[in-house]
């Protein structure tokens, strides 16, 4: 049982090693995406405006797999664009991690 | 005279470029909007005047002016209203009227502000020179867009979710008297007024089309123009929502952009009907025609920010493609055009060049600039 563990733990390892962590240049730029791109609808201090606030509080409670995904598909019926093109499936979820936990 | 000469310093400091009476015809504003500062400048002699911090969150903050040109009021998204007097370079008042705010406009008599907001909706009208309270006019569960001044002391205003327009006429500015006109479309986004005051026009973001009200005759409704411009074809996504504001003319036709697609629509200003559809490079946000209406200048949504295109009104065909940078936010024009100035924002720069030759006449620094707003607005109806 603890192997079994110890080698999930190993697969989810070198499965995040696979996919590449994000690159610190990378980071940055998609920081920028964040507070410039994503800032023209949800405002540059992501308190909203067009588009609802993106802050720890409103994302409380949200999944963050549900929230990755309509970053990168976008939500039919309302100006949210897919992003896709933009942004791997890692880039997307590293996103809402950092708006769940708050961007400075 | 011990206090004149005290006072002399401190005039200098807060009007360096002063010394003697000054107009203001041609000064203007460039919004810094992550630092919360604007920047006053001059466009005769393509310099920076002064610097005024303290304004907020500046993101989509855009400005009107008082009729003399002295004063900018500036709306920003953390709903605050700024009162910028130009020539001193201080900000004269500042309120924070609501929770989150997106444009505004300033009477035809230049006495009344409205500002539109987001949170909590509605359009709050302000007295021009003390900032006080005068109106408020709710619109629950709305956002509100597009909001203009139009000729009769009126404001005309859209609102996001519920699909509507409203005008307000403010003749007794304590009582607003309101027109409603109710399911003109899926999401009005954004709206314009034409140069004379006489046609307001809504883009529709949930649909094709645009809704249209003559202010000659508001009786007789609103009507549904470029209804179905798509034909069909699935829209391409829209990274960043376009803007109606500064719609170009040229003779009988109007220029504006389409949503969802990569294309500069022309309208006939008589009928009102599509005549032609220009191809640009992607999803327009601004598309701003030269005062004297001979070229329409185009910026784009990312990822093509980088890109302006200038586009020949009398052929309908792309003449000048510039790539002035990155994050290129916001295009304004001299009074009379010879020059025009862009923000480019990852550049930290805003640059002027010649709408003649395209060559750079200038190149300011400005921390991520955005909206650049001149005072010959203040003489326009609708800005």
């Amino acid at each position: 049982m603890g192997q079994a563990l110890i080698l999930i733990a190993l697969l989810v390892v070198a499965g995040h090693a696979v996919a590449e962590p994000i690159a610190p240049t990378r980071q940055q730029a998609l920081l920028h995406l964040l507070k410039q791109d994503c800032g023209s609808c949800h405002g540059l201090t992501l308190k909203g405006g067009l588009g609802p606030p993106l802050l720890p509080r409103t994302l409380a409670g949200k999944d963050a797999d549900a929230l990755a995904a309509v970053i990168l598909d976008g939500a039919p019926g309302t100006p949210m664009p897919p992003w896709r093109p933009f942004l791997s499936p890692e880039e997307a979820r590293w996103l809402v991690d950092r708006l769940r936990e708050g961007v400075p | 005279m011990r206090r004149f000469a005290f006072l002399l310093p401190m005039l200098l400091a807060a009007t360096a470029w002063a010394g003697e009476p000054r107009g203001t015809g041609d000064l203007g504003i460039v919004v810094e909007r992550a630092a919360g500062r604007v920047q006053v400048v001059d466009t005769t002699g393509r310099a920076r005047l002064a610097t005024v911090p303290d304004l907020g969150d500046l993101s989509h903050a855009s400005a009107v002016f008082s009729r003399d040109g002295r004063f900018a009021y500036v709306f920003g998204r953390d709903g605050g209203l700024t009162k910028v007097d130009l020539l001193e370079a201080r900000v004269v008042r500042r309120i924070v009227q609501a929770g989150n705010s997106i444009g505004g406009a300033i009477s035809q008599d230049g006495r009344l502000v409205a500002v539109s907001n987001y949170e909590p909706g509605g359009v709050r009208v302000f007295d021009a020179g003390t900032l006080d309270p005068v109106a408020d006019i709710p619109t629950p569960g709305s956002k509100v867009v597009g909001l203009v001044d139009a000729p009769g002391q009126r404001f005309v205003f859209s609102l996001f979710e519920a699909g509507d327009i409203w005008l307000a006429d403010l003749t007794d500015p304590k009582r607003p008297a309101v027109t409603r006109w109710t399911g003109v479309g899926r999401q009005p986004y954004d709206a314009l007024i034409t140069p004379d005051g006489r046609f307001y026009l809504a883009g529709l973001f949930g649909e094709d089309g645009m809704a249209l009200v003559d202010l000659w005759y508001p009786e007789q409704g609103v009507r549904r123009i470029l209804a179905g411009y798509g034909r069909g074809e699935a829209p391409l996504p829209v990274y960043k929502m376009p803007h109606l504001e500064g719609w170009a003319f040229a003779g009988r036709r109007a220029f504006v952009p389409a949503v969802g697609r990569h294309e500069i629509l022309v309208m006939d200003r008589d009928t009102w009907t599509e005549v032609g559809r220009v191809p640009v490079q992607g999803q327009p946000v601004f598309a701003v025609g030269r005062p004297d209406g001979r070229q329409v200048w185009v910026n784009f949504a990312p990822p093509d920010n980088g890109t302006v295109q200038v586009i020949d009104t009398e052929t309908m065909a792309v003449v000048k493609t510039l790539a002035p940078g990155p994050g290129v936010l916001h295009l304004e024009f001299t009074p009379k055009g010879e020059a025009v100035w862009l923000s480019v924002r990852d550049a930290d720069r805003v640059d002027v060049l010649d709408t003649r030759t395209f060559e750079p006449l200038a190149r300011l620094p400005a921390d991520k600039p955005s909206g650049l707003f001149f005072t010959a607005r203040a003489h326009r109806i609708g800005q």
